[in-house]
This record gives C-alpha cells, structure tokens and sequence, in this order.
C-alpha cells in the first residue's frame, strides 16, 4: 500500500527533516475531499458526511499510534500542538496547583516547545528549568532526576522530545516517564520527527501528550494532532466554536485531516521497511562524508556504532573552518539541497542552540550541516553529495579564512549578545 | 563572469543586479545582516538592514530568478564600522561611516569571501563609473604589454555620485567590483528601469540615516554608547559659556544644538572649532576661524599611478600637482595642489618601483581657490582631476597657513 512520492525537483534533496513531498495517496484523498462540501460541526447530511471523515481519520490516526481515537486532537500542526502542551498544560495545572510553576524542557527542543516556554515565563510567571543534554544532545537522566528530587512539588510539566530535529539523537522518553510519574508530573512530547522514523506508540510511553505533524511523514503542510491523555488538565490556547473537545476550537479542515490520516498510517505501515533503506542510504553517506573530508565531525550518536540511538534517516556534520552559509550556498549551486538545521532568522542561519548544549564550540557550531534522507532519497542523491563535498569543503574553508581574516573574533569588548535562546 | 549582487532591499541594488543578469552574467543576490540584535530590526525603510529590507531584497531575487543568501556580517560590521565611529568620535574626530562600511564590510569582507567562493566581481547598486583603458609599457624582456587600467570616474548624476565613499576601496578593490548603475544620469530612470521589471521596490524611499543609528538621533547614539560626560563649551579665549553631556557628540564646525545661553558678542552665530577629548572641552567661535586651506591626510588610498608618476618622486614626497579635493558626501569639489608622501606603512623600496608609491601614507593639500570651513579631523577627503578618483585620504589636520595654527585634530 505504500506509494513513492515524486522526487522535490531537479538535483538531490537532503533537507527531508524541513519537510518532504507528499505521499501520492495523501495527495489523492486530499484532492478528493476538496471536492466534497460540508462544515464537520454542521448537523445536516453534508456536515455529517464530512464529521464521517474526520472521525475515521481521528480513528486511523489513534489506530497508527496507539492511541484511542478521543485522545486525539487535530491542530494546524507541529507548532500549534507544542504550543497548546506548554502552555494548555501549565495554565491547566496551575488552577488546581498554583504552586507548580517550573516548566522542564530539555536544552535541545525546537523552538516551538522552546519559545512557548520562554513565553510562559516572560508572561505569566513560569520557571523555565533546561535540562542538560550529553555530548551526543541524550538527556542527562541524573540531572531530571535531582531536579524533581529538590523541587518535584513545583513541577508544572515536563517536554522532552522524541527525536532531535538537528541531531537525531533519539530521547530516553520511557525513563522520562518513569521518573516523572511518583510526581504525578505530565510529560510531553514533540515527535514531529520521530513518527514514520521510529516506533511511537502513545499507550505504550506512558506520555500524557505527544505532538506530530503532517508534512514530515508524507501529508500536507498546516495539519497535524496532538495526542493527549483523556482527563489531562489542558486549557485552550484558541478559544471559539469548541471543537475537538473544546479545548482547540476552530472549523475542522476535513481534506487535509483525512489526507494527514492516510500519510500517518502509510509512514507507520511502512516504517520498518523504509527505515531500513534510510539507514542504509544515511551509513553509506556517514562513511562517505568521512572519507572525503577527514576533518569532518559527526553530530550525534555514530549510527555505525549503535543505529539504535538516532534517527535512520539523519546525519549531521561540522565542517571545522567553515560557515554553514558557505557550505549551504555552494552545495545549493552544485545541486545538493542541505540544511544548516537550526532555525534561522532573517534568512540568517545561527549557531545552534542544540549544538551548544551538546557543548560544541560556537565557532564549530558555525560549521554544521544536517542531511535528512526520505522516502525519495536514492544512492545517487548520497553520491552527488559525497561528489560535491570535497570542492565546497575547500572553498568553504578558503572563505572562512577570508571572513575571519581582520577581525578578532570572541574577543571583541563592543560586541554584545542579545539572544534570549538558551545557551 | 560569476558575480555576487550585493543586494539592500532599495532600488538601486535590485536594479544592478537586473543589469548584471541582463549583462549575461551568472549571479547571485546576497542580503548582507549587519544588524548585530536581530530582534529589534528596524521596521522602517530607511536603512540597509531590517527584516523588511532583507524581505524586499529576496522578492527582488525571485522576481530576477537568481539564488539569494543572506549573509551574517554583523559582528564583522560591530567590529569595524560601528567601533570606528564610536573611537573616532570618542576622539573627538568626526568618521563617515558610509566610508568605512565600504572599506571594511562591502569591499572586504564581503568580496572577500565572495573571491574564496569563486566568485569573479561584487556588483553594488552605487553611482559611480568604472572607465577601464588599455595602456602599453616595456615589459621586464623589453617586449610592449598592454595592461587595462580601470579608473573610478563620478556618475554622471551628479546628485547622487557615490565616487566619494567609493574611492577608500583602492585600486585591487575596484578591479573586482562592478557599478551597473554607473551611467545613470537621474534615480528616475532607475525607478522606471525597477518598475519595467516588475520590482516591487522601485517607489522605495531613498535612505540617508547612519543605519544602525535607527531614529537618525546621532548624539542620543553615541550617549547610549559612550555614556554622559559633561564639559564645558569655552569660546576661544578660555572662558566658559555653556556646558554639555560629552564632547564626542561635537563635530568641527557645527553651529546646531549648542545650546548656549548667551549670544556672542558680535551677534553673530558661534561654530565648533575644536573639540578637545581629554579636557572633553568643545571650543565654539565665529565662522571665519573655521576657514582652512591647508589639509594633512593619513591611511591614504590612491587609484591613479600614472598621476603620482607622472608628478615625479623627490625623496619622501611627490611633486605637487594640480586636482580638485571634496570633503564630505556631497561638498563643492574646491581647486588645490597635492602630494604624497610616503608614510610609516610605505617601504623606501616602493618608491623605485613607481607603482603605488604612497598607499597607506600620508597626504598634503593646498586650497589655491576658494577656502574650506569646518572640516574636521576623520573626516575623508577625496582628491579628483575632473571626474576621475585620484585618491583618498582620512584628514589628520586642517589649518589655515597664514595663521599656522592647527584647528582640529
């Protein structure tokens, strides 16, 4: 039942982390049901016929992750579901609790977990606690568990990602859980890029909830759920017509829910399969990278010593001497589509946030480049990168020495950080 | 030829880059982000560096079909132009920081880095022309080789001529530097070029503001940066009429915001003649003690070997020849004599060679027309025999012969 997708354009794609194509059976129900009319909250025969659609969809969904289908809450997506976690959960808890004001995230999450925290804090009284990560970006475990044991009582949440988005280290979540129950602490998720990668089943992870997104496993953009516990405390961030049971309101968008329920079960459904060929494909390029540029230095936890550890489908490398903008721009004129893989702002790409709580020197951190293989990526995708890399290493260097050149850099007494990004 | 279009977000940038991809060239847009706090961009479309600016330079890209990047300069720009403007006032001198941008960041760090990524030209949207001829010498084997000379000449708009910021990029600069705007007579006609394309930025406002200066407030800057220190304001007999909050925020030959109480005696409006750093004491006086005719340059630039050589050499200097010299942005051009003289940073050895015998030296100038008035130390001067750069200099002192006494610096 898997269907293979068309290839992104011309030259090889290696940024299937930012988003990657649409499946062709998502594209057919989502054409399908543009057709049909019909507002899911309406009580006439069109309304209900759409309501049939959204509830399949929710029961196909639920089916896929092991969840039941009155767990599932369909939102426009990765940053909505995050943003609804963090603060549905903390306004949620505080009104039975008002002492549990501490938000625990790990150093390393998007910044859609991230900045709804830092928001929380800036706004309504919040604690934010990063919780330190390994060199390989894991969570410290030990640093949780002394954190809950001096003030476990203050604890309004806990996020921790499934899977890094830049790094693809893989989280002890289960453990995270386990912890954080004796609590009664709720623990979220954002496994926007861990669905279709890995097993996720929400039952099973004890998770109270857990984000995930269309347009990373093969559906539409603007789509996507949060899954979460029946009974949880969960205040609505967007307030109208009370739909999905009240606690996210506004008219359900039946084509692209259904055509995000047919991605969700095809990327589960073939999960085992396609991950394997995206190991396959990321080892070949892991050995690559390193035998055509020695200097070169894996991100993450080497997948050829333990694949368990990190996503199939991502590797990720720093270039020492090398600005990501110059590896990005000359790779993108050779034909090989890549990514810096931390957020940008202004079309400015920044050290990463995760990278340095990975304890990577920001000079190094300056260097990276993530590849993030999909269901369209082939060996010749991997050899046109492994083709290009040597040159675009070379030149990127030379560039690197002309930008640093005339300039002291970390030395300078006027310069001054404003980033309120966690260091 | 593979160019890198440097690209603000106004109309002249996007309209250069059309010319150079019209011209056949393979190009790519580069926004460069010199803003060191990317949360507090300014909304405005006054300066060269908020997110509306970086947006605008994108959508022109698109609409040309090239690649855009956005280049992180900022902590080279803090380092360099910001710091220079803030020393330079500090010092009681008075910088362009359009200069330095130019040296520093266009023509440096971002061709620079342009050159290691293969590229063969930077070209920017400033009015200004490139003449290039072609001039035969003895080679070293007796054999005639024909080199190109490539002159910076003045746009023919003489309104918006940017030849006097350019000239500080020196003669290796410019080679690697292309102004398709350079035959432009009128900012119309470039709108009008911006608008046949389709680009939506052709009914941008032109900037004038010091970028990073986001509400045009100098003074208010360089306090927040610098912090208070009060002084007094003496007129040039010593005695105290007024007092301020830091005499960096004093430039020579201001006459606006000196808020002294008492008119002068002569009823006459009173000038900044002379800002002292280390007393922090801002001399004022009447006009006429502004008036210079004498002018010493240093960290000198110059784009015209076959000038200098053909002045001749005498031991440190070279002979005095005849040129026009500008000192600001768009002053009168006033006639004079000049020469070079070999500074600290040029070798003896140079001077055999007889290329380029005095960069990084010093410079001499002698008004022989009209008189200058209020030109300050740091500011830049730029000496032309018509419309063509012969060089630039960073005035180091300015005074008038016949009193022989230094009045900045």
């Amino acid at each position: 039942m898997t269907s293979t997708p068309a290839a992104p354009g011309a030259g090889a794609y290696l940024d299937h982390a930012a988003t990657t194509p649409m499946s062709p059976a998502a594209i057919e129900a989502f054409v399908a049901e543009l057709t049909a009319t019909g507002n899911p909250s309406s009580l006439h025969s069109a309304g209900r016929a759409a309501r049939r659609v959204v509830e399949e969809s929710r029961e196909a969904v639920a089916a896929a992750l092991g969840a039941r289908p009155s767990e599932v809450i369909f939102t426009a997506g990765g940053t909505e579901s995050d943003n609804l976690a963090i603060k549905g959960l903390f306004w949620g808890r505080r009104t039975t609790e008002p002492r549990r004001r501490r938000i625990l995230v790990s150093a390393v999450e998007h910044h859609a977990v991230l900045d709804p925290a830092f928001w929380m804090a800036e706004h309504t009284g919040a604690e934010i606690v990063l919780l330190p990560v390994d060199d390989e970006g894991r969570l410290d475990l030990d640093a949780l568990r002394a954190e809950l044991a001096a003030k476990g009582d203050e604890v309004a949440l806990i996020s921790v990602m499934w899977a890094n988005n830049e790094v693809g280290t893989i989280q002890p979540v289960q453990e995270v859980v386990q912890i954080a129950r004796p609590y009664g602490i709720p623990v979220h998720s954002d496994a926007v890029q861990a669905v279709g990668q890995v097993p996720v089943d929400f039952t099973a992870s004890g998770l109270d909830a857990l984000t995930l997104t269309g347009h990373k496993l093969g559906g539409p953009v603007g789509v996507g759920a949060l899954l979460a516990k029946r009974g949880l405390p969960l205040t609505p961030v967007l307030h109208g017509g009370g739909q999905e049971r009240g606690v996210r309101s506004g008219t359900l968008d039946t084509p692209a829910i259904r055509s995000f329920a047919v991605a969700v079960t095809e990327a589960v459904g073939a999960r085992a399969e396609r991950a394997e060929h995206l190991a396959g494909l990321r080892d070949e390029l892991v050995r690559g990278v390193r035998a055509a540029v020695p200097g070169a230095v894996l991100r993450g936890p080497d997948p050829l010593v333990d694949p368990s550890r990190r996503l199939p489908g991502n590797a990720h490398f720093t270039f020492p001497g090398c600005e990501g903008d110059s590896l990005l721009y000359l790779l993108d004129s050779a034909g090989v589509q890549t990514s810096t893989g931390s957020a940008c702002q202004a079309g400015v790409p920044q050290p990463s946030h995760v990278l340095l709580a990975m304890g990577v020197p920001e000079d190094d951190a300056r260097g990276a480049l993530r590849f993030s293989l999909g269901a369209t990526s082939t060996h010749a995708d991997v050899q046109r990168l492994l083709d290009a890399l040597p040159q675009v290493v070379a030149r990127a260097q030379a560039a690197g020495l002309a930008s640093s050149a005339g300039t002291s850099r970390g030395v300078s007494s006027t310069t001054t950080s404003t980033t309120r990004r966690p260091a | 030829m593979r160019v890198l279009a440097a690209m603000s977000g106004g109309v002249d940038s996007a309209v250069a880059a059309a010319l150079a991809v019209e011209a056949g060239h393979e190009v790519v847009g580069v926004h460069m982000a010199l803003s060191r706090n990317r949360e507090q961009f300014r909304a405005g479309s006054r300066g060269c560096c908020s997110i509306e600016d970086a947006g605008d330079a994108r959508r022109a890209a698109d609409v040309l079909g090239i690649p855009y990047y956005v280049w992180d300069l900022s902590e080279r720009f803090e380092d360099t132009v910001v710091a220079d403007f803030l020393s330079e006032y500090e010092a009681g001198r008075t910088p362009n920081p359009c200069v330095r941008c130019n040296e520093h960041i266009k023509f440096e760090a971002l061709l620079d880095k342009a050159t290691a990524l293969g590229f063969d030209a930077v070209a920017t949207g400033h009015y200004a022309q490139v003449v290039t001829r072609e001039v035969t010498e003895t080679g070293p084997d007796g054999e005639p080789v024909t080199r190109t000379v490539r002159e910076l000449h003045r746009s023919p708009n003489e309104a918006k001529d940017q030849s006097y910021v350019l000239a500080v990029m020196g003669p290796e600069r410019l080679a690697r530097s292309i102004f398709p705007l350079g035959g432009f007579t009128s900012k119309d006609e470039v709108r009008e070029e911006a608008e046949r394309r389709g680009l939506s930025v052709s009914n941008k406002p032109d900037s004038y503001d010091i970028c990073f200066v986001s509400d045009g407030d100098t003074q208010g800057f360089l306090r927040s940066r610098l912090g208070a220190r009060t002084g007094e304001i003496v007129d040039s007999e010593g005695e105290v009429l007024g007092e301020h909050e830091g005499a960096y925020a004093f430039t020579v030959g201001q006459r606006k915001g000196l808020a002294l109480g008492r008119p002068a005696a002569d009823g006459k409006p009173r000038y900044v003649l002379e800002v002292e750093p280390v007393s922090n004491r801002v001399v004022v006086g009447p006009a006429e003690l502004l008036t210079v005719d004498r002018i010493v340059g240093d960290r000198s630039v110059w784009l015209a070997d076959d000038v200098l050589a053909a002045a001749g050499w005498d031991q440190a200097a070279s002979d005095w020849f005849e040129a026009t010299v500008q000192v600001r942005a768009h002053g009168v051009p006033v006639p004079a004599r000049v020469r070079a003289v070999v500074g600290p940073a040029a070798g003896a050895s140079e001077e055999a060679s007889g290329a380029a015998p005095a960069q990084g030296g010093g410079m001499e100038v002698e008004l022989t027309g009209e008189t200058l008035r209020g030109v300050a130390a740091g500011q830049s001067l730029v000496v032309y025999q018509g419309t063509r750069v012969v060089g630039q200099s960073t005035v180091q002192r300015a005074y008038r012969a016949a009193r022989a006494t230094s009045l900045a610096g």
